[in-house]
């Protein structure tokens, strides 16, 4: 949901590689005499070369040295930084002074945080209040799309647009239409007779509005992402469900959805990763204060961490909540696929 | 620090040879490289008025061996963080850094090893021309001195002339001063405002804006003369905080956070009547409110005349500097009385050096109906208190003003604010 989605990537992938890398590397294990390898070489001239160990060690290593650039640079720039900053969550480390060791502080001060609860509590509340909407819309909007009707290609592309503008031009336009004195979502209410509402510094209503903003930027993602998903789906399917006169409710519901379902597991996965990490549309909507409003009603994690490290300049406090965060997300994701995996056995 | 950690030092010293050399090498283009050019390059934050007023270009002109590289970031905060980090490197910090004078206590405290000290280069002979308090704050407990005052923030109140009298209150800053005795007299004129004010107009901007003036008028703040936490059992604290609660139960601010846009568009639409002033803050006005206030505005002392200060800055040398002597001679110029005045001239921002004081006491502003701000700001900086700064500064300053906005816009109950706020530093600064 935030751009930070490409933090979790690596994680299913950092499981694939490794076996892809084994299994391409199988065929090399195969004894010379194979006859994959003789073919070619066995007519001409010199058989047991140096060429030949070259070319065999090259077989064995080659895999090896593709994959190896991912694996360098997800050490530099992935693994790296996540064990150093446990290793800064162990101290008592502020920007400007020398870092001390004090073991575990840092988390028992992180889970006696009123806070931090808050902070949790607030990113869960925001996360369902944004999420559950734009996938259900995301679906809806996809299946309309999914009929051949006309210039479908202007209807796809403008789903993509609000993915397209960046998180801090989409949510300064928005922090002014949620404006107290001359914002535009007062004044439509106002035609409807509710007075001006103050929707930052309200409890709901500033998670409202920052849930609106993320709905708007990623509902057409998502929807994109199901388009193609149906797309994949037999058409036979369909007819198929028609013959047996199914309404298009019918089809949705017993066509679609069934075959949706590694699909919607994929958004469910990344939306709720994203929503863990919701950081800049609540930052930018409270001026880039990053208290989260008055009453922290607004102060998602993500807010959190960036309050302790770079308000208070508390690198090691932050290094603990980025350490919380990161295992709650695994958590999350091990929940999210044990659940799918167990209503897919328990259908069959 | 750097002495006993020769292995940082050494790599410290390595780059930023290699840096001069680059910077050098960038130069010799239209100077011959042997003459021994030198580019000094100056980091600063907001708006110090040197490049608004031209001085880095005359200085260029003055000593043109000196080619001056000049950058800086809008919020002090993004500022001073990567400051931070240059500094724990050891690389990349500047020859000439700004110090926001809310670090200074931090710096002076904790950093000292990292910057260079004044006293031992050319700029030493200006130290005595500061007010008492202004150079106190940046020399450290062995006499350093680690930074050189650029301005400071003497403080009174603007008010908006047309508005005071439409609420038939007057719009005389004499009168209005004399009107003023307390901080009292200050809530119970705002409630005489709001009984006939025109529509859609509070008495001041905010609670915190209560808060953050009427501390400016005090010696300790959060913290006492030996470096101990005070900030819970400091009566001033407790009666800003009680001030401005009051101010907001009894609605008579407009409920702008400072330095929000909604804030910044207050001072067009009339939002507010009166707000607390810093000179500095004479430029935002002219910014925000745009042509349409002129002669609208005008600015008075403090309740009962106390003086306040509010703002201001240094300017320092990282030790890293590989032209220290140099970087000095600069700021010993910038900060000179000449140039001070130049830039007050220019942006409003009010000179440190009291030797500047004379030449300013005469400036007066249309903007500000004819206002003589040169002696008005004078006086408020000569009356002035040394104020006690601290490391957690801006961690209580911060949440005090969150703990207001609590009462403001969320109807907490002050009692309540004040716990929450009690337990939440507490847990923050354990």
């Amino acid at each position: 949901m935030v751009s930070h989605r490409t933090t979790a990537g690596p994680a299913p992938e950092v499981a694939a590689l490794p076996a892809v890398a084994a299994s391409s590397a199988g065929p090399a294990v195969t004894p010379p005499g194979s006859s994959t390898s003789r073919s070619p070489s066995s007519a001409p001239l010199p058989p047991r070369g140096w060429r030949h160990r070259l070319f065999h060690v090259e077989r064995r290593a080659a895999p090896y040295a593709y994959v190896a650039p991912f694996f360098l640079v997800f050490g530099a720039f992935g693994l790296f930084p996540l064990v150093y900053t446990a290793w800064i969550s162990l101290h008592d480390y502020q920007l400007g002074s020398d870092m001390s060791w004090i073991g575990l502080d840092n988390y028992r001060w992180l889970f006696t945080n009123p806070l931090f609860y808050n902070a949790l509590w607030t990113t869960f509340t925001i996360g369902v209040i944004s999420t559950v909407p734009q996938l259900l819309l995301a679906l809806g909007l996809a299946h309309l799309l999914n009929y051949s009707m006309r210039v479908r290609t202007f209807f796809r592309v403008s789903m993509i647009m609000p993915y397209a503008t960046s998180v801090a031009a989409s949510t300064l336009v928005f922090a002014q239409l949620f404006g107290r004195d001359n914002g535009f979502a007062n004044w439509i209410l106002s035609w409807f007779g509710i007075g001006a509402i103050d929707w930052r510094n309200g409890n709901w209503t500033a998670q409202i509005a920052i849930s609106i903003i993320v709905t708007w930027r990623w509902t057409g993602y998502n929807a994109l992402i199901y388009l193609a998903g149906m797309q994949s789906i037999s058409q036979d399917l369909y007819e198929a469900a028609a013959i047996d006169g199914a309404s298009r409710w019918q089809q949705f519901r017993h066509v679609t959805l069934p075959g949706l379902r590694p699909t919607i597991l994929f958004t469910i996965v990344v939306s709720t990763i994203g929503a863990t990490q919701l950081f800049g549309e609540p930052l930018l909507f409270g001026n880039g204060v990053p208290d989260g409003g008055a009453v922290h009603q607004y102060q998602t994690i993500g807010l959190f961490m960036y309050q302790q490290g770079w308000q208070y300049l508390q690198l090691g406090k932050a290094a603990s909540v980025a350490w919380v965060t990161f295992l709650l997300i695994v958590v999350l994701v091990l929940v999210n696929t044990t659940l799918a995996r167990w209503r897919t056995r328990s259908e069959r | 620090m750097h002495l006993r950690r020769p292995a940082t030092a050494l790599a410290a010293a390595t780059i930023c040879t290699a840096l001069s050399v680059t910077a050098c090498g960038g130069g010799s283009d239209d100077s011959a490289a042997a003459s021994g050019a030198t580019t000094l390059t100056v980091s600063l934050f907001g708006t110090f008025g040197y490049q608004e007023a031209g001085l880095f270009d005359k200085y260029h002109q003055l000593h043109p061996d000196i080619t001056i590289k000049y950058d800086s970031t809008q919020q002090e905060k993004n500022y001073w963080t990567a400051l931070q980090t240059k500094l724990a490197s050891g690389r990349g910090a500047s020859d000439v850094q700004g110090i926001e004078v809310g670090r200074i206590t931090d710096v002076v405290a904790n950093q000292a090893g990292k910057w260079v000290d004044l006293k031992k280069t050319s700029a030493s002979g200006q130290i005595a021309d500061y007010p008492e308090w202004k150079e106190a704050a940046a020399t450290t407990k062995d006499g350093k001195v680690v930074g050189l005052g650029t301005d400071i923030g003497p403080t009174g109140i603007c008010y908006r002339t047309d508005l005071l009298k439409q609420a038939g209150l007057p719009d005389d800053p004499q009168q209005l001063a004399a009107k003023m005795t307390s901080w009292d007299d200050y809530i119970a004129l705002g409630q005489q405002f709001k009984a006939k004010a025109p529509k859609g107009t509070a008495w001041t901007d905010s609670a915190g804006g209560i808060y953050n003036v009427v501390m400016s008028t005090e010696k300790e703040i959060f913290y006492d003369a030996d470096g101990k936490l005070i900030w819970d059992t400091n009566p001033a604290v407790k009666h800003a905080f009680d001030l401005g609660a009051q101010a907001a139960q009894q609605g008579l601010t407009a409920k702008l956070g400072q330095f929000t846009p909604e804030w910044d568009q207050g001072f067009s639409t009339g939002s507010f009547a009166t707000i607390a002033c810093p000179s500095w803050m004479i430029g935002y006005i002219k910014g925000k409110a745009g042509d349409a206030g002129s002669g609208k505005w005008n600015v008075t002392t403090l309740p009962g005349g106390v003086g306040g200060n509010w703002g201001g800055a240094y300017l320092g040398i990282p030790a890293s500097s590989k032209h220290q002597k140099q970087a000095a001679e600069l700021i010993a110029w910038l900060t000179a009385p000449e140039q001070q005045a130049t830039v007050f001239a220019k942006v409003g921002n009010f000179p440190s050096n009291t030797k500047a004081f004379p030449l300013v006491a005469d400036t007066k502003d249309d903007y500000f109906s004819g206002a003589a701000i040169g002696k008005v700001f004078g006086d408020i900086a000569k009356a002035a208190p040394t104020q006690i700064h601290g490391k957690d500064d801006g961690v209580i300053g911060n949440q005090i003003g969150t703990a207001l906005q609590s009462v403001e816009s969320n109807n907490v109950a002050p009692d309540k604010a004040w716990n929450t706020l009690r337990d939440q530093l507490k847990n923050q600064l354990g």
